[in-house]
């Protein structure tokens, strides 16, 4: 589709710039900053911080004939504005001027940082927003740089609890750009937050006592430019700027959200959302914001074990492949695995002449948001790299009466619990079960042996979300150590299955095989930012569970 | 030539033995406009109210019959119509009479704009203290609907529209058409951004919406009644029509007076028709318009331009009383609430009083608005009470610059006019009293509670 294009000078330089974008929007594509506050490219405009005051002309034209007035000089004529306009909620039009640099407009920046700054905290040093703070930013890079004011500043509630306990609401730093009322209404569907009091006594509020019961409310935090809505959950746990960002990919559920992974020294303290305007835009929930915590804690599994007692990881792998070799062996693959992964374990199945298994996931229903029924990242790359014919069922009870009957002799399985899954403890007496997982449950503890794998956090991968889209994620932090590199867990297996051939992959290398045995995937599997929908005409008999959602439709290829 | 009133839409006001009920109405005519109305094409009417020239008494006097051709008449939404009697700036008086005496003036006004707008409802959104004009209004409201003029078929014709009172909630800035429409929808009174709320393509419940105030929708019935040409012969062709002067503060003889456009002076008006200053005092400012306009300094000389081109100099007291003379002159008629200083008041103090009522009623929304507001009010406050800066003067008239122009609405305006043309034009007096203050040291100084309008 062709978009309309525009002409439009924006610092005496012109620019074709589709049509419809607003003025903010047209200086971004110009590589043009316009600090704005209030303006949020997702929420309604409001046009209430005046931060973003521009000088705009349109080409001038007779009021009575409408032709356009040339100059003296024959260049065209434009008729500025008398008063500077707010960029936010004008759009571009043909031959429209802008002027972001000027005087004028350096006064009006001044200005409105002058006056957002008189009754805002100077107490920065203690401000747990430092570092990622847009007034800070703007009042570093236009603001005046020293304070006029002698009055007494405002005084306002501090540090309260809101929102179920998840966020503190500091009323002296709001700058009242009306984003969080804007975004409640959006996502929680309702006004969670509202203004009270007028003039410069204006507060943000919300009902008092009232639940806010909903699994979006964080998102006011992430996209307040100000300190005034801080996560309880980070706050105060560390500086911003010590962070690093990986770009991940929430396992959460099937709805495949791009977050950021922030993390300090292979320590994980938040994830945030990550714009991706075909998934997610730049929403998420708040329940995938805290994934992380269960593999920093107990509940890990960071040793090896043979017949539930510690052993080397080397020493461990060496059984399973032995007890692998015995024959009769079925595979239980899980939709938490990488496609790479999946991928290597078809081709060990192979190799084995293994059965392979995986099951689903369903828990709780579609919330038509950003959270589906499916709570697997990844069921559709079991489906991709041919692991799966048709959409499985939440339990292993098949296999179940194979281990019974004799017929299988060997489990290995990755991440599952199979003791939650039609498995009984007799079950892991009668076969040999392997486990491989990043999760210490009953399976690992009951299992013959059992092997620590890096979570999701600790390796990079593709995942294919429910709109059959394939999207990469980074590794962000190390795993603990004595926890073993899925590759090598994989190779191992097969490298005594089919002899020499299976060598340690690479991730460049395994995704290099993949593109060439799986037609639908793109070229050595590179992926734009934004992922790459598959052409999944092949799989549109599967009935998937998912109903309609955000950028979801079901049963329509995106 | 000596001022006079020529009494128009107050033809009724304090009138002996007239009361507000329909009956007494009626026995003056009253209706027979909007019965001979409902038979004539909405075009021709439209056309006369253009023709007339006649412009919004609201305070920002854009024409009427403008107004109503900008409707976005082809958009299939319903139409509303909106009279605007939330009247609350400071020194504008003219709309309360007409509410309390003449209420079917008023219901006639709205019921004829109606129809020649074609609307689908009207509402009048009234100010919340006039707690008796909303209970007269809807008396009247009820009195009219029994006789057919307001509800199912208007006079027996096939058009019907119901009026709907809707009482402000005490806030200065919904009588700004946009926060009005707002409040009226339900939702906090703060106006809206323009584009894309224009009222007359997204105004109440995002339809077409014409936003009237009282006076002007009470020329209606009188533009269909003379003739949209008639009218615009009434006073000067540029401002046709009277105003209503509301004359408050330091003059002999403060009231409501209706005088046709350009008849007089403002020196005859003050002397003439309000009695000249009280006894052995002399006038010292004067606000022409509603409180938010700039002042005039009495004794002050403006260059005026004449159309021919020649500049001719013109005294305060010289200025005709029509709109375009006083825009010449660096202010505007506003509201035509004028308030009269004298002598005895000390400008700093008369300024602190207007900026604490603005720094009050700034809505919050845009933030030169609302911080800025606060600020000055404060930086006043604290000349008056004794802690003045020589440095206070020029920041004053800053911070008035910084928010003049950059907000959402005209309430920018309102805050920053009064600081600008007052600590401009009274700059020397600024400057003594920050002087004496110092010289007298802690006699001079108040405490921070000495003053409670905020």
């Amino acid at each position: 589709m062709e978009e309309k294009l525009v002409t439009v000078n924006i610092d005496g330089v012109d620019w074709k710039v589709p049509c419809g974008l607003n003025v903010i929007e047209a200086c971004k594509f110009a590589g043009v900053e316009i600090p704005h506050f209030c303006y949020h490219e997702y929420l309604p405009v409001a046009g209430s911080c005046r931060l973003c005051l521009v000088s705009i002309g349109t080409p001038a034209r007779d009021r009575a004939t409408g032709e356009l007035i040339k100059n003296d000089d024959g260049s065209q004529k434009i008729a500025w504005m008398p008063k500077p306009a707010i960029a936010c909620g004008t759009k571009v039009s043909e031959g429209m001027h802008v002027v972001t640099k000027s005087e004028l407009i350096d006064d009006c920046r001044k200005g409105v940082l002058e006056f957002l700054l008189l009754n805002h905290p100077l107490d920065c040093p203690i401000c747990d927003k430092a570092g990622e703070c847009r007034l800070q930013e703007y009042a570093t890079a236009y603001g005046r740089g020293e304070s006029r004011f002698i009055e007494r500043k405002n005084v306002k509630p501090k540090r309260r609890e809101i929102a179920d306990g998840k966020i503190i609401l500091d009323n002296e730093r709001c700058i009242l750009c009306s984003r969080c009322i804007r975004i409640s209404r959006q996502l929680v569907g309702r006004d969670v937050f509202g203004f009270t009091k007028r003039g410069s006594k204006n507060e943000v509020a919300v009902y008092p006592d009232e639940p806010v019961d909903s699994n979006y409310i964080l998102n006011v935090v992430d996209n307040c430019p100000v300190g005034a809505l801080t996560e309880k959950a980070f706050r105060f746990k560390m500086r911003t700027w010590f962070l690093k960002m990986t770009r991940g990919i929430s396992a959460e559920s099937s709805a495949g959200v791009n977050t950021w992974i922030w993390s300090r020294e292979n320590v994980i303290y938040r994830i945030t959302p990550r714009e991706n305007r075909q998934v997610n835009d730049v929403w998420m929930s708040d329940s995938g914001r805290y994934t992380f915590g269960k593999f920093q804690s107990a509940e890990r599994l960071t040793t090896a074990r043979i017949d539930c007692s510690e052993s080397s990881a080397e020493y461990a792998l060496t059984r399973a492949t032995e007890i692998l070799n015995l024959g009769s062996v079925a595979i239980v693959a899980s939709g938490y695995q990488t496609l790479e992964e999946l991928f290597m374990i078809r081709r060990l199945a192979d190799d084995l002449k293994a059965q392979t298994y995986m099951v689903s996931h369903l828990r709780g229903s579609d919330d038509g948001m950003l959270v589906s029924i499916d709570k697997t990242p990844n069921l559709r790359g079991g489906f991709v790299a041919g692991i799966l014919k048709e959409y499985p069922k939440a339990d292993l009870a098949g296999l179940a009466a194979k281990v019974r009957d004799g017929s299988v002799k060997t489990v290995l399985c990755f991440h599952e619990d199979l003791l939650s899954l039609g498995f009984d403890a007799k079950d892991f007496k009668r076969a040999n079960i392997i486990y491989c997982g990043s999760l210490d449950n009953t399976c690992a503890r009951e299992a013959k042996v059992a092997l620590p794998l890096p979570s999701e956090f600790e390796k990079s991968g593709l995942w294919i979300n429910r709109q059959w889209r394939l999207q990469a994620f980074d590794k962000a932090v190390d795993s603990p150590a004595g926890v073993l590199n899925d590759f090598d867990v994989l190779c191992s297996f097969g490298r005594t299955a089919s002899g020499e051939d299976f060598k340690t992959p690479t991730l460049q290398s395994v995704r290099r095989a993949m593109s060439a045995a799986i037609k639908i995937l793109p070229e050595n599997c590179e992926v734009p930012a934004e992922g790459a929908v598959l052409d999944a005409s092949e799989f549109s008999g599967v009935d998937f569970p998912e109903t309609n959602a955000l950028h979801f439709t079901k049963n329509v290829q995106q | 030539m000596a001022a006079t009133q020529k009494r128009i839409i107050y033809r009724h006001i304090d009138l002996e033995g007239w009361s507000a009920d329909i009956d007494c109405y009626m026995k003056d005519g009253g209706y027979e406009v909007l019965k001979s109305a409902v038979a004539r094409p909405r075009e021709e009417l439209c056309a006369e109210v253009e023709k007339s020239k006649i412009k919004g008494r609201g305070g920002a006097g854009f024409p009427m019959g403008m107004k109503w051709k900008f409707l976005d008449r082809k958009s299939g939404k319903p139409i509303y119509l909106v009279c605007n009697a939330d009247e609350s700036e400071p020194g504008t008086c003219k709309d309360r009479p007409l509410i309390y005496q003449d209420p079917h003036q008023i219901i006639e006004g709205i019921m004829c704009a109606s129809y020649a707008v074609n609307a689908a409802h009207a509402f009048i959104y009234i100010r919340g203290e006039y707690i008796n004009g909303y209970r007269i209004l809807q008396n009247a409201v009820d009195e009219a609907k029994a006789k057919g003029f307001v509800g199912k078929n208007v006079c027996g014709s096939d058009y019907s529209c119901e009026i709907t009172i809707c009482r402000g909630g005490g806030c200065y800035v919904c009588g700004e058409e946009t926060g009005l429409l707002s409040s009226l929808a339900g939702g906090r009174g703060y106006p809206r951004i323009k584009p894309p709320y224009f009222p007359a393509v997204m105004g109440l419940y995002d339809c077409p919406t014409v936003v009237n105030n009282v006076e002007s929708l009470c020329w209606v019935p009188q533009i269909f009644k003379l003739g949209g040409e008639a009218v615009s012969k009434i006073g000067v062709p540029v401002d046709p029509g009277t105003h209503v002067w509301g004359v408050s503060g330091q003059v002999q003889k403060p009231g409501r007076y209706e005088i046709e456009t350009g008849s007089c002076k403002l020196g005859e008006f003050l002397y003439d028709i309000c009695g000249g200053p009280l006894a052995g005092r002399t006038f010292k400012a004067i606000i022409p318009g509603g409180s938010s306009m700039k002042i005039l300094k009495w004794g002050e000389k403006f260059n005026v331009k004449r159309p021919d081109g020649t500049v001719e100099e013109l005294r305060v007291e010289d200025i005709p009383m029509d709109s375009a003379s006083f825009m010449s002159c660096g202010t505007a008629i506003g509201s035509c609430g004028m308030i009269v200083m004298d002598n005895t008041v000390d400008m700093a103090e008369a300024l602190a009083n207007l900026n604490a009522f603005y720094a009050h009623e700034s809505c919050g929304q845009c933030t030169p608005c609302r911080e800025g507001s606060l600020w000055i009010s404060r930086i006043t406050k604290r000349i008056c009470d004794g802690w003045g800066r020589k440095e206070d003067i020029d920041l004053l008239l800053d911070i008035a610059d910084n928010i003049c122009g950059r907000t959402i609405c005209a309430h920018g305006e309102s805050v920053a006019w009064p600081v600008q043309s007052n600590v401009g034009k009274f700059r020397e007096e600024y400057l003594s009293k920050i002087e004496r203050q110092d010289m007298m040291g802690g006699q001079a100084r108040l405490d921070n509670n000495s003053y409670r309008l905020i």
